[in-house]
């Protein structure tokens, strides 16, 4: 489900309870060449992304009412939107709990301005393939049409979000490789340097529900003991 | 007095009470049955021997009394003295002789007449110069015999005959005492067996009874150890007497406070945590604002007159300052709460230290400080690398601000069960006294010393946590003017306890420098 830009200026909805932060965002963003729309409420959000229809939420996680993972859950239901989590407390169980909701990456306050915009061109950009003549990909009984951003088993589409995608088709293109954890974080979430692995994990395991026949059980994209993950063997449909 | 307590019976004398309430008891015992056993002894043989002293003297009055009689009415005419004083004793000799009862010996100016085999020196002397002053005499002795009879104990009765116009001749006469010895014998044995008993009974029944008693103690001794080890819920059973049941109650009364307490505390220290963290994390979000904010102001500063300019600079330089210092007091917070673990790998510490030097290079051209690792081969050791790697920056980092551009030394090494890294610089140094405060949250060295512990004042302190949680030692050494080294020592494999460094604390390029012992 993934969204042409109606415009060429990106929309951001930013979530964030505290006003002189949203603001400060609002104002950042907006030099940055961004349009950016402000919900100061976890219960008013999903009525402002209805509305605004944004490219990218930006979503403080402790909000007052309904919090932070629940907005991304309700977010997630109807869109593949990219979402990238505020928070402040880096180090706990919250950052999972939010990205086993559905968000793609997250920003430990307080941040600097350039990683903040860094991240979210990296959520922005789409992978152009570079060699436009390899459309199709199979990776276990699945075929990815690169050009397409679909998905497919057999006849019907599986639905993924635009990272979920990355992720797939990074490990696609180079089936047979061990990918490590740190170097997937560098292709499909533009980390230079190590970081949180829990990222990977994660996406790895919403991934897999979505597109393993059983989870527990994965084909598809397979545990590397000891390395990360690599992509399964393909097979015809 | 240590050599002593080695011995088996001062350590069980220290250390059992039972031992130590059954010695003191024997002691006491034996002490008392000693003394009344002498009593007895004393007094059951005075009675005796003062019994057989009073028959043998009636016995002899008799005899004496019917010889002086016949002396008395002898014709001297017919007879002489001597010769009826030699038959007086024989028959007398005779006499005692039935029955066993005394033998007799009769002294005269030129022999001694009595009972055949008699020695002379049965008779004391004493005896012999205290008849010649007249009266009844008697006085314990020696029988002894000329023949193969053995001596026995006896009894001599003396007194004197006393013939007419002629000396008194003293007589003497000898009563075996041996049955009364024999009879004494007995009783002897007889108490000195019932001591025995009497002992041997009082030790067992002391022992049982100090068990007795000690088994509320005992019982006392396994509930504080169980609260010791952290069982706050257990309890002792409220039985038997007043006292041991106050024992039992008093321990559960404490146990309950103790539990109390350490609830309350644990409850604090919580809250304490808990406060911390949040602050922190409460801080954050403001701090986000105004650091996105002071970042427009800088990039905008060209167009500020000077002042304003200058004032974003030190706005955004503060801001990082205040930022490290957040992320120190969360990390401090977290030792502060044991919630910091460790994530363990193997890692060589060579190429580790390697790459902080690599990476902390352009720090140190800017002071001018050429840095040198100095090691012998790899050196893997079980760490945390993020840890080490933190305590490594910080003490090159330390080490280049306080080096003033001379050289700095990193120093790897490792034995069996230990590795070290030293970072030694020669700045300014510190004294001795201020080594063990350097470690110290916000602890400034003083200004005059010229030596300041750099960043936030919570680096060293996170370092000495660091090393502390894997089980390491973090040491520092400093005199003005010779510069510091500080010194890393983790064991190999976590969790081992370390007892020696591969590396000395005092850099080995100063020992001869400092010829006074180091505190």
């Amino acid at each position: 489900m993934s969204e042409a830009p109606r415009s060429s200026t990106p929309r951001i909805l930013v979530v964030d309870d505290d006003e002189a932060l949203a603001e400060m965002l609002h104002i950042v963003l907006g030099s940055e060449g961004f349009d950016a729309r402000l919900c100061h409420t976890g219960g008013a959000a999903l009525d402002a992304f209805r509305d605004y229809r944004p490219d990218l939420v930006l979503l403080d996680l402790m909000l007052p009412g309904r919090d932070g993972v629940d907005v991304c859950r309700d977010i997630r239901a109807e869109s593949g939107v990219p979402i990238v989590m505020l928070t402040a407390k880096s180090d706990t169980i919250d950052v999972v709990d939010g990205l086993s909701a559905g968000a793609d990456d997250y920003v430990a306050k307080p941040f600097k301005t350039q990683e903040l915009i860094a991240r979210i061109k990296t959520r922005l950009r789409r992978h152009v393939t570079p060699d436009a003549d390899v459309d199709s990909l199979r990776i276990g009984d699945l075929s990815i049409r690169v050009n397409e951003h679909t998905v497919r088993r057999g006849d019907s589409e599986i639905i993924l979000t635009p990272l979920e995608f990355d992720l797939l088709l990074a490990l696609a293109r180079r089936p047979r490789q061990a990918f490590t954890r740190e170097v997937l974080l560098e292709e499909v979430w533009g980390y230079r340097h190590a970081s949180d692995t829990r990222l990977v994990n994660v996406h790895v395991q919403r991934l897999r529900s979505k597109i393993e026949k059983d989870p527990e059980r994965p084909e598809i994209i397979v545990t590397v003991r000891g390395v990360g993950y690599r992509a399964g063997e393909p097979k015809s449909a | 007095m240590r050599g002593l307590a080695r011995f088996a019976p001062f350590r069980l004398w220290a250390r059992s009470l039972p031992f130590r309430v059954v010695l003191s008891t024997l002691a006491a015992a034996m002490v008392i049955l000693v003394a009344t056993g002498w009593f007895l002894m004393d007094q059951s043989s005075r009675g005796i021997m003062n019994g057989k002293t009073q028959t043998s003297v009636a016995e002899v009055s008799a005899v004496v009394a019917s010889m002086q009689r016949d002396l008395s009415t002898t014709d001297l005419r017919t007879t002489s003295v001597s010769e009826r004083i030699n038959r007086l004793a024989r028959d007398a000799a005779n006499r005692g002789q039935v029955g066993n009862q005394y033998f007799v010996v009769v002294e005269t100016p030129i022999s001694q007449i009595g009972t055949a085999g008699l020695a002379a020196d049965s008779i004391p002397d004493r005896i012999r110069q205290a008849v010649g002053e007249g009266g009844l005499w008697s006085t314990p002795t020696m029988i002894r015999f000329n023949d193969s009879r053995p001596d026995e104990p006896g009894l001599v009765v003396a007194t004197t005959l006393t013939a007419p116009g002629q000396a008194p001749y003293p007589v003497f006469f000898l009563f075996s005492t041996a049955r009364e010895q024999q009879t004494l014998a007995v009783v002897q044995q007889a108490a000195l067996a019932t001591g025995l008993f009497l002992l041997a009974g009082l030790t067992l029944t002391v022992y049982l009874i100090s068990l007795q008693v000690l088994r509320p103690v005992r019982a006392a001794r396994l509930a504080a150890e169980s609260l010791a080890a952290g069982h706050l819920e257990d309890r002792m059973a409220v039985v038997g007497t007043e006292d041991l049941a106050g024992l039992a109650r008093s321990m559960n009364h404490m146990a309950e406070e103790l539990d109390k307490k350490i609830t309350q505390l644990q409850n604090l220290s919580l809250v304490q945590q808990r406060f911390v963290s949040d602050v922190s994390h409460e801080l954050r979000t403001p701090l986000t604002t105004i650091r996105m904010a002071a970042e427009v102001l800088h990039a905008h500063r060209a167009a500020f007159d000077p002042v304003s300019g200058r004032s974003s600079e030190l706005l955004s330089a503060e801001l990082d300052r205040f930022e490290e210092l957040l992320t120190d007091l969360l990390e401090i917070s977290r030792f502060d709460a044991g919630a910091a673990e460790l994530a363990l790998d193997d890692i060589d510490l060579v190429a580790l230290a390697g790459e902080e030097l690599d990476a902390l290079q352009r720090l140190a051209e800017g002071t001018g400080s050429v840095m040198k690792l100095d090691a012998d081969g790899r050196c893997v050791a079980e760490i945390d690398t993020r840890r080490i790697r933190r305590i490594l920056r910080n003490l090159i980092t330390n080490a280049i601000e306080h080096g003033e551009g001379r050289p700095i030394t990193v120093y790897v090494r490792g034995d069996d069960r230990a590795v070290a890294i030293a970072v030694r610089d020669h700045g300014v140094g510190f004294s001795a006294a201020e080594a063990g405060q350097v470690f110290n949250r916000f602890w400034r060295a003083d200004p005059s010393r010229g030596r300041r512990v750099g960043g936030t004042g919570l680096g060293l302190s996170i370092s000495l946590e660091d090393a502390r949680l894997h089980g390491g030692w973090l040491n520092a050494w400093g005199r003005p003017g010779l510069g510091a080294q500080f010194r890393l020592t983790l064991p190999r494999r976590a969790g081992e306890p370390l007892e020696a460094s591969p590396w000395p604390v005092v850099p080995p390029d100063v020992r001869e420098v400092t010829s006074v012992p180091l505190r």
